[in-house]
């Protein structure tokens, strides 16, 4: 059996002349934790809601947790926070998950003590008998996950899960999220927060006009490293030489920048640039962060202004 | 059908709180004392009653009785009208607007039990405010002047057929259009209704065939006011219709076919709603 969860090919979403999403085909495999990156415009949001059946697309095929799009039983295991979490406000916390919970078909008695369960997750249980209207929105943003998970679904969206959180409420989705995934939780993240993105997920893709210009996992990515050296006479032979170690080898601002494939490569520049009689004064090595792969698959042309 | 309960069952929840119930229970209640003082002096201030509370009630009194009532019931329609038309405006089109109904059709129901549950839940509440109204009136003329009005049932039933009408129509425009849009649509239509249902009561009177007709071909494109001339006609004694002494009494009495086409119309517009919401990107 498939362990995708999530497989569009095509898929194209024309809202009059516009076109929102022009290409999209991915996929997103069971247990997995899936970033969806993209600037403003880039037709995340709309790609979200075809995949929900909140939006037919225009052309294009999909099948998420092995049906069709929109598919009224396979809602039932899938589990959705919007990015306005506009919810009845005219409900207490505890009413609003009953309501929800019915009508992800949950029996009442399960209902209740999974209710409370997902209030005391999302650290509302003194707040459970107030009205939404009263919430802050970083409240109505983890009531809004804690409704997502009612149904202890096998695919969870979360669009802007940790937009109105603050720090302790980044710490605490973040939390959710890694158990979800290791209860085998499929969840398909919308996110500005690269930062957030970097540490909870296995994979992204980067979305530009409405494609997915690449996927990639984060895990292989993260043994890259930027290294930036500082040595007293750079010559052309001693930048061809650093060449065996990694790649992108250039001068810039007088330091010399390259990017290895692994840490372990480190003491072996080092070593040899010492053979080579070179005045070694400083040797810095970073990750490549989420945030550049972000500007160098996006390009210079994504930034607002 | 569990989930249309579910969302009827939301739906009544949220009239009760945003106290849309209690101010319809508050000002029904105002309605009927003003209603009941009315009747009380009226019966106690008409000539030829030898009894003022008499369980029989004759000659210029039963007159009287029979149109102060009927004056209810008109004030009644309105006000169903209203309730019809402004309760479930923003239900959809509200909802759309604001997000919220993303987390209620991602969830495993069809779009279709949405719109019914909603459906249902308004029309109890109307049902249940017509109820109090109309109930309210027919108790009153009964406990004070021992009065029922004839055909009463039918009459009653006439006139719930068109608060559902409106409330369908209601709940069906914003399926496709914004809250003020939606709420111009129904009180336009009902507005053409209305004018139109006079200027064939005119024209009947007048024996003028053309302004009937226009009347008539108002109420093919909405038989709110067909609906309301039909339940008058039915529930005023027929001494009072035949000579045609209360505006209440129709000159045109609409064809019973209307009610068919009444029920059409509305199970028209309800299928239309549904295809709108079904198909609507949200």
């Amino acid at each position: 059996m498939s362990d995708l969860i999530i497989e569009t090919r095509g898929l194209r979403k024309e809202f009059g002349s516009k076109v929102a999403v022009s290409d999209l085909t991915l996929t997103v495999r069971q247990g997995e934790v899936f970033g969806f990156l993209g600037p403003n415009g880039a037709g995340k949001t709309t790609s979200v809601k075809i995949l929900l059946g909140l939006v037919a697309p225009t052309s294009g095929e999909a099948r998420v947790l092995g049906a069709p799009l929109g598919d009224v039983q396979a809602r039932a295991k899938i589990g959705f926070l919007p990015e306005h979490f506009r919810f009845q406000d005219w409900l207490s916390a505890r009413e609003f998950l009953q309501f929800h919970g019915r009508m992800y078909g949950v029996p009442r008695d399960v209902l209740a003590v999974r209710s409370e369960q997902l209030l005391a997750r999302v650290d509302l249980v003194d707040a459970r008998e107030r009205k939404l209207r009263e919430f802050s929105k970083g409240m109505l943003q983890r009531v809004g996950l804690a409704q997502a998970l009612l149904n202890e679904p096998r695919l969870v969206f979360l669009d802007e899960p940790t937009s109105g959180l603050d720090p302790l409420g980044r710490l605490l989705v973040r939390d959710i999220i890694t158990d979800l995934r290791a209860r085998g939780t499929a969840i398909f993240l919308n996110s500005h927060l690269l930062s957030e993105v970097e540490v909870t997920c296995d994979r992204v893709a980067f979305v530009k006009q409405g494609n997915v210009v690449r996927e990639m996992s984060l895990n292989d990515q993260r043994d890259e490293f930027e290294v930036e050296l500082k040595v007293g006479q750079v010559t052309p032979q001693l930048l061809t030489g650093l060449a065996q170690f990694g790649h992108g080898v250039h001068q810039q601002n007088g330091d010399v920048r390259m990017i290895v494939n692994n840490e372990q490569q480190l003491p072996h520049v080092a070593r040899w640039l010492v053979q080579q009689d070179a005045q070694l004064f400083r040797l810095g090595a970073t990750r490549k962060s989420l945030e550049t792969l972000f500007l160098e698959v996006m390009g210079e042309d994504a930034r607002p202004g | 059908m569990n989930g249309i309960l579910t969302i009827a069952h939301l739906t009544l929840h949220e009239a009760l709180r945003r106290k849309i119930v209690l101010m319809a229970l508050i000002l029904g209640i105002g309605f009927l004392v003003i209603f009941g003082l009315g009747f009380y002096a009226v019966l106690n201030t008409t000539p030829a009653s030898p009894v003022p509370r008499a369980p029989f009630i004759a000659g210029q009194q039963f007159i009287a009785v029979a149109f102060i009532v009927m004056a209810g019931l008109y004030a009644v329609n309105f006000l169903l009208v209203m309730m019809a038309a402004l309760m479930p405006v923003d239900t959809i089109s509200g909802e759309i607007r604001s997000g919220a109904i993303q987390t209620l059709v991602t969830k495993p129901l069809r779009r279709a039990e949405i719109l019914l549950g909603k459906w249902l839940g308004f029309w109890i509440i109307l049902a249940g405010y017509f109820l109090l109204m109309a109930g309210g009136v027919i108790v009153i003329a009964l406990v004070l002047g021992g009065y029922t009005p004839p055909n009463m049932l039918l009459g009653l039933a006439l006139m719930m057929l068109k608060g559902t009408l409106l409330l369908t129509l209601a709940i069906a425009g914003g399926t496709r259009l914004s809250t003020l849009a939606n709420g111009v649509m129904v009180f336009g239509l009902y507005g053409l209704a209305f004018i139109g249902g006079w200027v064939e009561q005119i024209g009947a009177l007048l024996g003028n065939d053309g302004a009937t007709n226009i009347g008539i071909v108002a109420s093919l494109l909405i038989p709110s006011e067909a609906l309301w001339s039909l339940a008058a006609y039915n529930m005023q004694p027929a001494i009072m219709r035949d000579l045609n002494i209360t505006p209440f009494s129709p000159a045109s009495v609409p064809s019973a076919n209307m009610v068919w086409w009444a029920i059409a119309y509305t199970l028209i517009v309800l299928a239309f709603g549904l295809r709108q919401f079904q198909s609507r990107d949200l």
